[in-house]
């Protein structure tokens, strides 16, 4: 692994390089709403209680849940964007 | 006789640790390499404990909770965001990069990494530096965190000094023989019992109240406020502060950053990957929830005491309590030995290697690695002596200080045009920044509510960028690695 393999790609391979990009940037879009509502800011100031515990935890503590899961699917489809290089799908281990 | 029973509960648990340590003493081969990282071979359940409960120090189990009882439970939201969602993106960003070069390139520190990128020995003795610099407050700090414990526990019997003379012996005496192996492996039975712990507490806690409305109705009542979203205290500047902060600063702390060479397989960082944020909520939640509930059931805690030992004596048998303060020891010494072996190896490779003796053999190493740790912790526990601040302020500017170096990194993970100027630039200003931030009246330590830590990281990234763009960069070569070959490709 070099430092940065990606930029050593052949050309031909520019459709990739294209989608590859979108699907990068779709997946740094989705990290940067994770961690945005993390914390429920809409419920500020809420002092609401739900089932003994404040309403804004049962948020956070289902969105840790829900983040577990997109992880679940970044790491089976989107796993080494940005970092492996596409074309050879990186070492195999 | 509960005395009797605290300590032999504390001290059996240390000797299963040592025996663990022994174990693994056996399978190591004599290398640094080996010593510091196990040759690269953790698998997920390892790898994920040893990292969570590397972060997890006593803060999880003594400040925390002390601040969910002082200003409410909105630190479980911080810590979340902080732990589960922005390290777990780094782990991806930072770490699985990181894992990569490694494993290509033979490198056992973040100095090595960045001081073969850019060709210069200079750096990596500078981050080496900078590493120590932060670490050994923040070992000295569990240090006065297992002293302050056990003296508390035992109600003086066991004096400060005496504690945690006996954890950093305790602790000396398993990393020196056992290594990174024995460390992961001691880990990752702390993490577990942490967590069986913690929800065992909980649960006992609620069975004795009669459920959760209970005390959370009696925190309406005492301190209406920390049911609210939001407080004086958690603002969204202060808040967003701390987890960016922080978060960052966990990736580049020499412990858990080493970790990220460790791993026997890619496989591996992807399940860890997808358990952060579960793991996160499942240990938090109760423990930081402990501390708030503690406020509504009107426990009260002793002057400069902390709440959680509070509320077990008052809800729990004497045995219970033991065992999970053995847990909270647990937590301490799973981040300082980890801390050791990094502050050593830190030491060894990136400042004695380079500067001193160049010739090395991976035997001598070895052994001078071994060397570090004991000198490593004797002289923390010697400071920790004369400890004059408190936990939270001690190892909030410690990760505060690591997390300066996050952003420079990243870019010259990433940043083909990064120049050696720029990154010595982006890592020299920041920390500088930040240092008179924290020491000196003329840099202030909040502006419009954020951190200095955060306003030093942007500034970090900002020069590191733009030195890099006006320097030339062409004439990097990578130094002399013949010492290295002999650690490769095995």
């Amino acid at each position: 692994m070099d430092w940065f393999e990606q930029k050593a790609l052949p050309m031909s391979s520019s459709y990739h390089r294209q989608m590859g990009r979108i699907e990068l940037a779709v997946w740094i879009v989705v990290a940067i709403v994770l961690s945005a509502l993390a914390i429920p800011w809409f419920l500020w100031g809420d002092s609401r209680v739900f089932a003994g515990l404040p309403l804004w935890l049962w948020w956070h503590v289902g969105w840790m849940f829900l983040a577990s899961v997109v992880f679940y699917l970044f790491a089976t489809r989107g796993w080494g964007i940005g970092i492996d290089p596409p074309a050879e799908g990186g070492e195999s281990r | 006789m509960s005395l009797e029973v605290q300590l032999g509960i504390i001290v059996g648990y240390l000797l299963l640790a040592l025996a663990v340590g022994l174990l693994a003493y056996r399978l190591a081969e004599r290398t640094a390499e080996d010593f510091y990282l196990a040759n690269r071979s953790f698998g997920t359940v390892v790898l994920l404990f040893t990292t969570f409960a590397t972060l997890l120090s006593a803060f999880t189990f003594f400040a925390g909770p002390n601040v969910a009882y002082q200003q409410g439970p909105e630190w479980i939201l911080v810590m979340g965001l902080m732990d589960g969602i922005i390290f777990a993106i780094l782990w991806y960003v930072i770490g699985y990069k990181q894992w990569l070069l490694g494993r290509a390139h033979g490198y056992v520190t973040l100095g090595e990494m960045l001081g073969d990128r850019f060709g210069s020995r200079y750096l990596r003795g500078l981050i080496a530096a900078i590493g120590l610099l932060w670490l050994f407050p923040y070992v000295m700090l569990q240090q006065v965190g297992a002293g302050t414990a056990l003296e508390a526990l035992t109600e003086g019997a066991l004096p400060y000094a005496a504690g945690a003379g006996l954890i950093t012996a305790f602790m000396i005496l398993y990393v020196v023989v056992a290594g990174m192996r024995g460390i992961a492996w001691t880990d990752t039975l702390q993490g577990a019992f942490m967590l069986v712990a913690t929800w065992v507490a909980t649960l006992w806690l609620l069975v004795a109240v009669g459920g959760p409305g209970v005390p959370t109705a009696g925190l309406a009542e005492t301190a209406p406020g920390h049911l609210e979203l939001g407080s004086a205290h958690y603002t969204p500047q202060w808040m967003l502060s701390t987890a960016i902060v922080i978060g960052f600063g966990v990736a580049m702390f020499p412990q858990v950053n080493q970790r990220f060479f460790t791993a026997g397989s890619r496989t591996v960082f992807k399940r860890s990957f997808v358990l952060w944020p579960i793991l996160c909520v499942l240990l938090f939640v109760p423990s930081f929830l402990l501390g708030a509930w503690a406020r509504g059931l009107g426990v009260e805690v002793p002057e400069g005491g902390n709440v959680l030992p509070a509320v077990l004596a008052e809800y729990t048998p004497v045995w219970f309590a033991a065992l999970v303060i053995a847990g909270a020891m647990a937590a301490m010494m799973s981040s300082s030995d980890s801390m050791l072996l990094s502050g050593s190896s830190y030491f060894t490779r990136d400042l004695y290697r380079p500067f001193i003796d160049r010739d090395l053999s991976a035997r001598r190493e070895d052994t001078i690695a071994r060397v570090g740790v004991v000198v490593f912790a004797t002289a923390a526990f010697v400071a920790s002596l004369y400890n004059p601040a408190t936990l939270f302020e001690l190892g909030d500017a410690a990760f505060s200080g690591f997390a300066q170096l996050a952003l420079p990194v990243m870019v010259a993970l990433y940043w083909r045009g990064t120049t050696r100027t720029g990154i010595t630039a982006g890592i020299v200003g920041s920390q500088l920044f930040y240092l008179s931030a924290l020491f000196t009246a003329v840099v202030p330590s909040t502006y419009a509510g954020w951190s200095a830590g955060i306003v030093g990281m942007c500034l970090g990234l900002a020069l590191t960028v733009s030195v890099s763009a006006v320097t030339p960069s062409a004439t990097e070569k990578r130094w002399d690695r013949s010492p290295l070959e002999t650690n490769r490709d095995r």
